[in-house]
C-alpha cells in the first residue's frame, strides 16, 4: 500500500516509458521501413519527415507510401487515412472516461499522440485501481517516448533507403505484421472477434486485386458488419468494450498490493 | 505543392479520428450501434492490413505455401501471441522465425 502514496509526476511519466518499451521495440524497425518505403515511393525526404512529425499514424503512413507510390490522388489516400485509423475513435472512446478533469491543454496534444501502442499500455495503466490522480503523466510519458522514437526512426530509414534499395529483402517489413498479431491477440479472445477477423482477412485477400487499396476498406467494413452480426447471433459471447492487456510491468502490477 | 496537401489532409482526418471523442465522450452519448461496430473496427482493420503483407509478400501472386516464409512466421507468430499474450515476444518469435525460415528454405533449394 506504500506504493500508492509514492506516485509522482516523475514516476508516472517514466512508468509509462518503460512500459511502452516493448512497444516500442516493434515500432523501431517499423519506422525505419516507413522512411525506407517513403522514399523509394517518391515521397521527399521532408515530406515523408513531415507525416511522421505531424500525422503520426504508422499503419496509416505505411499504406499512404504505397497508395502514393502507385499515383493515387491526394483525396483517395486521405480517406484511407480516415478509414486505417478510425480505430483511434475506438481508443479515445475507450480512454475518455478516465480523462473528463483534465483541460485542454493536456487534451489536444494526448489526443494527437494517441497511438495503438500507447492506448494498450494506458488503458492497463487505468485498470490498476490505485488512487494515483497522475495518470495522464503515464500517458504522456508513453506518449512522447513513442513520438520521439518514431522521429527518429524515420529519419534512420530516410537515411538507410538511400543505402538499401529494397528493405523489404531484410525482413523488415515483417515487424508491423508481427506488432499487429502480438495486438490482435489482445482484442480477438471471442467468437465474434474471431468472426470479424476472420471475415476482415479473407476479404482483404479475395480484393486484394482492387486499385488504391479499396480491398482494405471493403474488407474493413465487412469485417464489421460480420462481427456485429455475430455477435447478435451468440449473445452470451460479447466482446468487451476495452481489453486490458499484460504488458511486463501490468503483469508485475498484479503482483502488487 | 501535392505533398503539403496530402501531409495536411492525413494529419487533419488522424486527429479527427483521435481527439474529437476524447472530448465529447461524457458530454454526449453515442448511439449503441456505433458503440457496437467500433469494438470490432480494430480487429477488423488490423487483420485486413496483415493478411495481404503474409499471402502476397512478394507480387500479385498469392503464396499458399511452405516455401513462403511470411505465412510460416505469421502462423508461428499467432500462435506465441495466442498463447503468451506478450507482444514483445511475439514480435521477436516472429521476426526470427522469418529469417531462419528463409535461411531453411534457401538451403533446401541450394
Amino acid at each position: 500500500m506504500t506504493l500508492q502514496h509514492t506516485f509522482t509526476r516523475w514516476t508516472e511519466f517514466w512508468a509509462g516509458v518503460r512500459d511502452t518499451f516493448p512497444l516500442v521495440v516493434g515500432a523501431v524497425p517499423f519506422g525505419i521501413i516507413f522512411g525506407a518505403l517513403a522514399v523509394t515511393s517518391g515521397i521527399s525526404p521532408s515530406g515523408a519527415l513531415a507525416m511522421s512529425a505531424f500525422v503520426f499514424a504508422g499503419s496509416a503512413q505505411f499504406v499512404a507510401a504505397g497508395l502514393f507510390a502507385g499515383g493515387a490522388p491526394v483525396l483517395v489516400i486521405v480517406l484511407t487515412t480516415l478509414v486505417v485509423n478510425l480505430r483511434h475513435t475506438l481508443y479515445a472512446t475507450a480512454l475518455a472516461p478516465h480523462m473528463k478533469h483534465l483541460p485542454q491543454r493536456w487534451l489536444i496534444p494526448l489526443g494527437f499522440w494517441l497511438t495503438d501502442e500507447s492506448f494498450v499500455v494506458v488503458s492497463a495503466r487505468h485498470t490498476r485501481n490505485d488512487a494515483s490522480p497522475l495518470k495522464h503523466w503515464y500517458f504522456l510519458g508513453s506518449a512522447i517516448f513513442m513520438y520521439t522514437n518514431w522521429q527518429l526512426c524515420t529519419l534512420i530509414g530516410i537515411l538507410v533507403g538511400r543505402a538499401i534499395p529494397n528493405p523489404a529483402a531484410w525482413g523488415l517489413d515483417f515487424a508491423a505484421v508481427v506488432t499487429f498479431i502480438g495486438m490482435l491477440s489482445q482484442f480477438v479472445r471471442n467468437k465474434p472477434a474471431l468472426v470479424s477477423a476472420g471475415v476482415a482477412g479473407l476479404c482483404a485477400l479475395l480484393a486484394h486485386g482492387l486499385p488504391n487499396q479499396l480491398g482494405l476498406l471493403v474488407a474493413a467494413a465487412l469485417g464489421i458488419a460480420a462481427g456485429m452480426l455475430s455477435e447478435a447471433l451468440f449473445p452470451g459471447e460479447q466482446v468487451k468494450p476495452v481489453n486490458p492487456v499484460q504488458t511486463t510491468s501490468a503483469a508485475q502490477a498484479k503482483e502488487a498490493p | 505543392m501535392n505533398e503539403v496537401l496530402l501531409v495536411a489532409g492525413m494529419a487533419l482526418v488522424t486527429f479527427a479520428a483521435r481527439y474529437p471523442l476524447l472530448v465529447l465522450v461524457g458530454k454526449l452519448q453515442l448511439p449503441q450501434p456505433v458503440l457496437r461496430a467500433l469494438k470490432f473496427v480494430p480487429i477488423a482493420v488490423l487483420t485486413a492490413i496483415i493478411t495481404p503483407a503474409i499471402i502476397f509478400p512478394r507480387s500479385n501472386r498469392p503464396e499458399f505455401a511452405l516455401s513462403n516464409e511470411y505465412l510460416v512466421a505469421a502462423i508461428v507468430a499467432a500462435l506465441v501471441a495466442w498463447r503468451s499474450r506478450n507482444v514483445l515476444l511475439t514480435i521477436v518469435v516472429g521476426m526470427l522465425m522469418l529469417l531462419a525460415w528463409r535461411w531453411i528454405m534457401a538451403l533446401v533449394h541450394m
